[in-house]
């Protein structure tokens, strides 16, 4: 690491410090309801306590479920309509405008709508979920397969490829960095959709748990769940991350 | 004697993109014929847009003419014929994700060789164009000139008897192109194929080639044919030779018109006074 990034770096870190500093101080007196804001240091303890009894796997379990569930119908869906768009010039010219102006809905406001077709369990979350994360897939995809560049498709065509073989060998390697985003930002969003519907209405789940804490007043508990929340939520981004820096190395 | 069959053979070909009567039809090539001897080496030259290109991939059989028949080998042309025919292109299309050895491999693949050759014959096409050092490393890695080794070395691994270049040299600078241009003249010479590239660079045009076939501004039609009298392989002096010189200027007044053409400027004032175009520009401010 060079001075520089490592000054980048060393700002970034003073930044939170700064932040967490100034959370300690101010409760620190006592001046702080801690109903809004508790201190510090019950906030660390309520963590360590979830970490030491465990009692965040039933939520987290429901969370990921949901998740994974969500993820896998969107990617499913989304990279199999994205493929067979791409396939016609026709399809993407109907298609791609379409799929981008539902893009921009905010389709959050189904969610109502969700609740009483699948009801508040986990069905109306993965229905959500999938729904939001399947426009980034499929978009992705359609533009990542149709966008191949011209050459790699003539040359592999003068060599004698088969259609077969140039789907496998061109089409989906020189793909693969842009469909690997849209991934991505299909399991980012879905996530984020999935603990925002939870707080709305659900029976559990991390977003549920949350709510429940704040409604009854248990905020230094709240606190360290949502401490939580973003330990998960980095890990994940950490772990999508690395797999596509890993996917577009191999290929780029 | 009997006539040998021409490897390729092109025949009033014509190749228009967009209907009849639409006022954007677009017809790069006009009745084209050329007739190319086995082992022949043509240059095709031109001012852009002339179809030269075009031509080189309906022999190819990347795309089907509006009118007339290319036949190679006699046969006529339905199609890539991967199997006889094989292409080096102007830019770079190597695999990016795929090593140079994967990207040789994969062509075979694709050709239908063995599995169990294709290693041993991907090493000795990359040893004949100098690439040894490189099978492992990435397009990306390559300069130019190493870049448009190894497609070279991706088509003649696949072992046709014709090569089809398209401008394989344009991208490169001109030192570059000077040394790849002889390590050419050699290597080709050695394998006796049949070679047809499209060029821009007059020189280039010259060294190479048996004849060099001049195309009009579009929509492009063979001029001209012009034959350089000169066994392969050619040595560095025949680069700096009058003979080639002589040819060059040759070309050059050949394609000075059909460029001017292509530019959209009539003959020019100077053109017509002999004042070189700087100095006209120059006085237009």
């Amino acid at each position: 690491m060079n001075s520089s990034r490592l000054a980048q770096r060393l700002v970034q870190l003073g930044f939170l410090g700064a932040v967490v500093l100034a959370w300690y101080l101010t409760t620190m007196q006592g001046h702080i309801n801690p109903l809004l804001l508790p201190p510090l240091g019950s906030v660390y303890r309520e963590f360590v306590s979830l970490l030491e009894t465990g009692q965040f796997w039933p939520d987290l379990r429901t969370t990921l479920y949901e998740l994974a569930i969500a993820f896998l119908l969107a990617a499913g869906a989304g990279t199999l309509i994205g493929y067979t768009v791409s396939r016609s010039g026709y399809a993407i010219k109907v298609f791609d405008p379409l799929f981008a102006g539902l893009y921009a809905i905010p389709t959050i406001l189904l969610f109502p709508l969700y609740v009483l077709f699948f009801g508040i369990g986990p069905a109306s979350k993965i229905a959500m979920g999938a729904t939001i994360a399947f426009f980034p897939v499929v978009l992705h995809t359609t533009s990542g397969l149709s966008y191949v560049k011209e050459a790699y498709v003539t040359a592999a065509r003068s060599m004698g490829a088969s259609p077969r073989q140039m789907f496998w060998n061109v089409m989906l390697p020189a793909a693969f960095p842009v469909l690997l985003t849209g991934l991505r930002m299909g399991l980012i969003l879905a996530f984020l959709s999935i603990l925002g519907t939870e707080t709305i209405a659900s029976f559990s789940g991390l977003g549920h748990q949350i709510v429940e804490l704040g409604e009854n007043m248990d905020t230094a508990k709240m606190f360290a769940y949502i401490v939580f929340v973003i330990c998960i939520a980095f890990l994940l981004n950490a772990a999508v991350s690395f797999a596509e820096a890993r996917g577009q190395r191999d290929l780029a | 004697m009997t006539e040998t069959t021409p490897a390729i053979r092109v025949e009033g070909v014509t190749q228009a993109y967009g209907a009849e009567g639409d006022p954007r039809r677009v017809v790069a090539l006009q009745n084209a014929s050329l007739s190319i001897a086995p082992g022949e080496l043509v240059a095709l030259i031109g001012p852009s847009g002339c179809g030269k290109s075009t031509l080189l991939h309906l022999m190819g059989g990347l795309a089907a003419p509006t009118t007339g028949q290319v036949w190679i080998d006699g046969e006529p042309v339905r199609g890539p014929s991967p199997q006889k025919v094989a292409f080096v292109f102007q830019e770079s299309a190597l695999f990016p994700w795929r090593t140079v050895l994967e990207n040789l491999k994969l062509g075979m693949d694709f050709q239908g060789v063995p599995k169990a050759q294709r290693d041993r014959r991907a090493r000795e096409s990359l040893h004949a164009v100098g690439l040894s050092d490189f099978t492992d490393h990435y397009p990306n890695q390559l300069s130019g000139g190493m870049k448009q080794r190894a497609q070279l070395a991706r088509a003649l691994v696949l072992k046709t008897d014709i090569l089809l270049m398209d401008e394989p040299f344009a991208a490169l600078d001109e030192q570059t192109r000077m040394v790849l241009g002889e390590d050419l003249s050699v290597l080709l010479a050695r394998t006796g194929k049949t070679i047809v590239f499209v060029t821009h660079s007059l020189v280039e045009a010259v060294f190479l080639a048996d004849r060099v076939a001049v195309f009009t501004a579009r929509p492009g039609q063979i001029k001209n044919i012009i034959s350089v009298d000169e066994a392969h392989p050619r040595s560095r002096s025949f680069m700096t030779s009058d003979k080639l010189g002589r040819l060059r200027n040759e070309l050059y007044e050949l394609l000075h018109d059909e460029i001017r053409k292509t530019m959209g400027l009539s003959k020019s004032e100077a053109a017509a006074s002999g004042k070189p175009l700087a100095a006209v520009q120059e006085g237009e401010k």
